[in-house]
């Protein structure tokens, strides 16, 4: 072959392969690359960002909120005792195609047992596929609540548990339990490739994956097909940019639209830019100091109280938080449905916190451990910055607190294991549910050792109420349930509540109808651009 | 001469082998294990730990997990990343040419700019430019790379608007890696734009990459330089007569390039380390990045892989520097 002819053989791909993008295209400047395209096994925001672009799941969340709106289940019914959820599913849900796979048929109920099996039963040839750890299906509690998944019919699918579980509804409208396609499923499998179900993967979503370069783009097109109709924008990339500061500067630029996670030190700067609007709103979480509850001085809800008393919550959150945060009084956001707005902080008193230490039998101070978390948390910004003001606060009553801190991995297992006196974590909200944060967090089944309850906090009235409104589905009711359970909570000060962050989104002004998700997640679905 | 390459050639094996295992026992001396790592504020089940800790194989003794890597080893399977499930060799041979385009196009910037820099810097002795090139290669190598990524991406890219932000090519262009060098992809692609966007992506990451070998460069080749014109063989060719380019040239830059070209292997393996932070800095999908995350969370088969692979380019590297000094100086290759 000449050299020009070779030239040309090599060309000629190559120019097919360069294609012109379509006129609306949004660029969101991501923060990183995801784990895969299997939102199963998926543990970080990142991922499930790039995979619910993707798939569908039975039910969604609304945009913006955390409301559960129907998904690929158009309507539900629930029976009375709460146990048995039918779910009526669409027709005419269209899977997304590739190179290797072409679907013949739409999304039945086959897909959605799929879906769940895969997680569910070690016997399912997908269990191990990729990976067997499936972590948010198992941390939902799933494997103990669920009892069966039957096909009703095609388009009918019930599952029935083993208890009434409020929040389930919205345990399905997280980003684990997309719906992958059990046709392409079994022809990789055939194929003796199974794997590429999780690495080239085939959705119902509204956006299907173009191309994927590890730690470089994300490339997506609009799925004319979609069920909920076609994306008012044609083309979605993601640019993996994991440095803020350069992040900041594409969207000045205009290379990106949309960006995540802004440097707190880039803020003013992102504010006075006339091309870019902050979107900002608390996010679901919550920083907290915990008290072992079950160890002394912390068994005595006086010593509590006075500690909540003695520490300057305001200046914590303007010397470490900055503007990214929002003072702490409940356990859970104010974002969330049934916070409970009449109750009152503890007021930063250190004379009043004095007495009330001499009051429990600690007339001289007392000593005590002070943990705090070696790592950033999307909570927490610098706890080891926190415990030294705490420290110095804590000192002026007598209080003589030493800080600890350990590996990550390490400082939680031994928090849950209960070693500590006082110790800072905090949570991130899953599905937006109360009982999320008050069962998951200061439940009693959850206060054994190893749970997530380190406060170790099991007060019975409390206990009853939020076991109350776990079995109930009317919200009113739940709400009410709530409501109270967090006036407990306060009255028991298991925590000294620290701060909600506040979740900033620079977007440029060309981007109509974006929404935050309270999860703070990133969804494109419903956005255009001018 | 084939016997000097032999000896090299063989003294490879057993660095070989020291590498593998200092880096398989260093990454499980940082505590935290990938399993524990992955898990968020929630934690892992004990029992749940153990099963997932089982499947990776990571609870038997080091020695045999270390044994049986070995032997995957030979077989010239490196393992799959326990986060993206994905063959470590691929996710190599994806990244690397991105990390070698960089590493070429700045040690190529280092070479253009400080060889001559070097060179004049040492005929000229105690001049004006002397001292400036002195001064500015100084402040070069002292530069700390994220700082000075950030400060020529705010002045070209934010200020001037005369360079991309980072990137490796604007996301307009849909080139799909035919060879992995953008480069050259998007030549044989034909598109214009497209080579012109990648060309243009590359300056400010070559420039920050290239800096400090570029100061190394010019400070090694004006020391080196100053030894030999001091030599009574260049006094003798000037003393013959010969012109002044082909003294400095032919005799002097000759025998001053075997410091140099030891400099310049060093330089290939620093480039590695400055590449890590260069790719965070300009979002440039290398290698470096990579082998951050995988301490980030544990990812042990990427660790151990990519540390090898890297190893292995670096030893290639110092191998054809040893064969150049060969080549350069026939005292190196003959015994005496």
């Amino acid at each position: 072959m000449s050299k020009s002819r070779l030239l040309l053989a090599l060309a000629v791909p190559a120019m097919l392969i360069v294609t012109p993008l379509a006129a609306k295209t949004l660029v969101f400047c991501s923060e990183g690359s995801p784990e895969n395209f299997y939102p199963g096994i998926n543990t970080t925001g990142t991922s499930f960002d790039a995979n619910s672009q993707i798939y569908s799941r039975i039910v969604d969340f609304e945009r913006g909120t955390t409301k559960v709106i129907p998904g690929l289940a158009e309507k539900w019914d629930i029976s009375a005792d709460g146990t048995v959820y039918t779910f009526h599913l669409r027709k005419g849900v269209k899977w997304h195609s590739n190179a290797n796979f072409k679907p013949t048929r739409d999304l039945n109920a086959d897909d959605i047992i799929f879906a769940i099996e895969r997680q569910w039963k070690e016997s399912n040839p997908y269990f191990k596929v990729t990976s067997s750890n499936h972590s948010y299906f198992n941390d939902m509690g799933m494997p103990k609540l669920l009892k069966s998944v039957d096909k009703v019919d095609d388009y009918t699918v019930k599952i029935t548990l083993n208890a009434a579980e409020a929040p389930f509804l919205s345990d399905l409208a997280m980003e684990y339990a997309g719906i992958q396609s059990k046709e392409y499923a079994d022809a990789m499998l055939k194929a003796g490739t199974p794997e590429k179900l999780d690495q080239e993967p085939i959705g119902s979503g509204p956006f299907m994956l173009v191309q994927y370069q590890k730690d470089a783009i994300i490339r997506y097109k609009a799925f004319p097909q979609f069920w909920g109709g076609k994306a008012k924008i044609d083309d979605l990339i993601f640019a993996i940019t994991p440095d803020a500061s350069v992040r900041w500067a594409k969207l000045q630029k205009g290379e990106c639209h949309v960006m995540p996670y802004p440097n707190p030190a880039d803020l003013d700067a992102i504010r006075k830019d006339p091309n870019v609007t902050v979107l900002e709103q608390p996010g679901l979480n919550i920083g907290y100091l915990a008290y072992n509850t079950t160890k002394k001085p912390f068994d005595d809800v006086r010593v509590r109280k006075a500690f909540n008393m003695a520490m300057n919550k305001q200046a914590i959150i303007d010397a470490v938080y900055l503007s990214t945060g929002v003072a702490a009084t409940n356990p859970i956001p104010p974002t969330m449905w049934s916070y409970n707005k009449s109750i009152k902080d503890d007021p930063y008193n250190p004379e009043a916190a004095k007495k009330l230490l001499a009051e429990a039998g600690y007339p001289n101070g007392l000593e005590t451990d002070l943990w705090a978390m070696p790592v950033q948390r999307p909570y927490n910004p610098n706890a080891k910055r926190i415990a030294e003001l705490m420290q110095a606060d804590l000192a002026k009553i007598g209080v003589k607190a030493e800080i600890k801190s350990f590996e990550w991995g390490e400082y939680r297992k031994r928090a849950q294991a209960g070693e500590h006196q006082m110790a800072q974590l905090g949570w991130t909200g899953d599905n937006g549910d109360p009982d999320n944060f008050l069962n998951t967090l200061l439940g009693c089944s959850a206060a054994k050792s190893n749970g997530s309850n380190i406060a170790k906090f099991c007060y019975q009235p409390f206990e009853d109420l939020v076991q109350k409104a776990k079995s109930v589905s009317d919200q009113a009711e739940r709400t009410a349930l709530y409501e109270k359970a967090q006036v407990i909570f306060k009255e028991q000060a298991p925590w000294f509540t620290i701060a909600h962050s506040v979740q900033l989104k620079p977007v440029r002004k060309e981007v109509v109808d974006f929404k935050l998700s309270p999860f703070g997640r990133h969804t494109f679905y419903g956005v255009d651009i001018k | 001469m084939f016997r000097f390459v032999l000896t090299r050639v063989t003294l490879i094996v057993p660095t070989f082998i020291g590498i593998t295992l200092l880096v398989f026992v260093l990454i499980r001396l940082i505590p935290g294990d990938p399993i524990e790592t992955m898990a968020g504020e929630r934690g892992l089940d004990a029992a749940l730990h153990e099963r997932l800790l089982q499947e990776y194989g990571l609870d038997r003794p080091v020695l045999v997990q270390y044994w049986f890597y070995l032997l995957r080893l030979l077989h010239g399977d490196l393992g799959r990343s326990i986060v993206t499930h994905k063959p470590v060799i691929e996710e190599f041979a994806s990244l690397f040419p991105a990390t070698v385009e960089l590493s070429l196009c700045a040690i190529l910037f280092a070479l253009c700019l400080g060889l001559p820099a070097g060179i004049i810097a040492a005929v000229r002795r105690n001049s004006i430019f002397d001292h400036g090139v002195m001064g500015v290669s100084l402040t070069g190598y002292s530069m700390p790379i994220f700082w000075w990524g950030l400060l020529l991406i705010l002045l070209f890219s934010v200020q001037l608007g005369w360079t991309p932000v980072s990137g490796r090519i604007s996301v307009l262009y849909f080139v799909q890696p035919v060879t992995g060098f953008l480069l050259i992809d998007t030549l044989l692609s034909g598109e214009s734009g497209a080579f012109t966007s990648a060309l243009s992506h590359l300056v400010l990451p070559t420039i920050v990459l290239g800096t400090v070998p570029l100061a190394v460069i010019a400070r090694m080749t004006r020391s080196a330089m100053l030894e030999v014109l001091g030599e009574d063989y260049i006094r003798t060719a000037r003393a013959k007569g010969l012109s002044n380019f082909r003294v400095i040239a032919i005799h002097a830059l000759r025998n001053a390039l075997i410091p140099i070209v030891t400099v310049i292997g060093l330089q290939v393996g620093l480039l590695f380390t400055g590449a890590i932070l260069t790719e965070t800095i300009f979002s440039w999908p290398g290698v470096g990045k990579w082998l951050i995350e995988g301490i980030n969370r544990r990812d042990y088969p990427i660790l151990q892989g990519g540390t090898l692979l890297i190893g292995a380019i670096i030893m290639t590297v110092n191998l054809l520097v040893d064969v150049t000094y060969g080549m350069i100086n026939p005292r190196i290759r003959r015994p005496r």
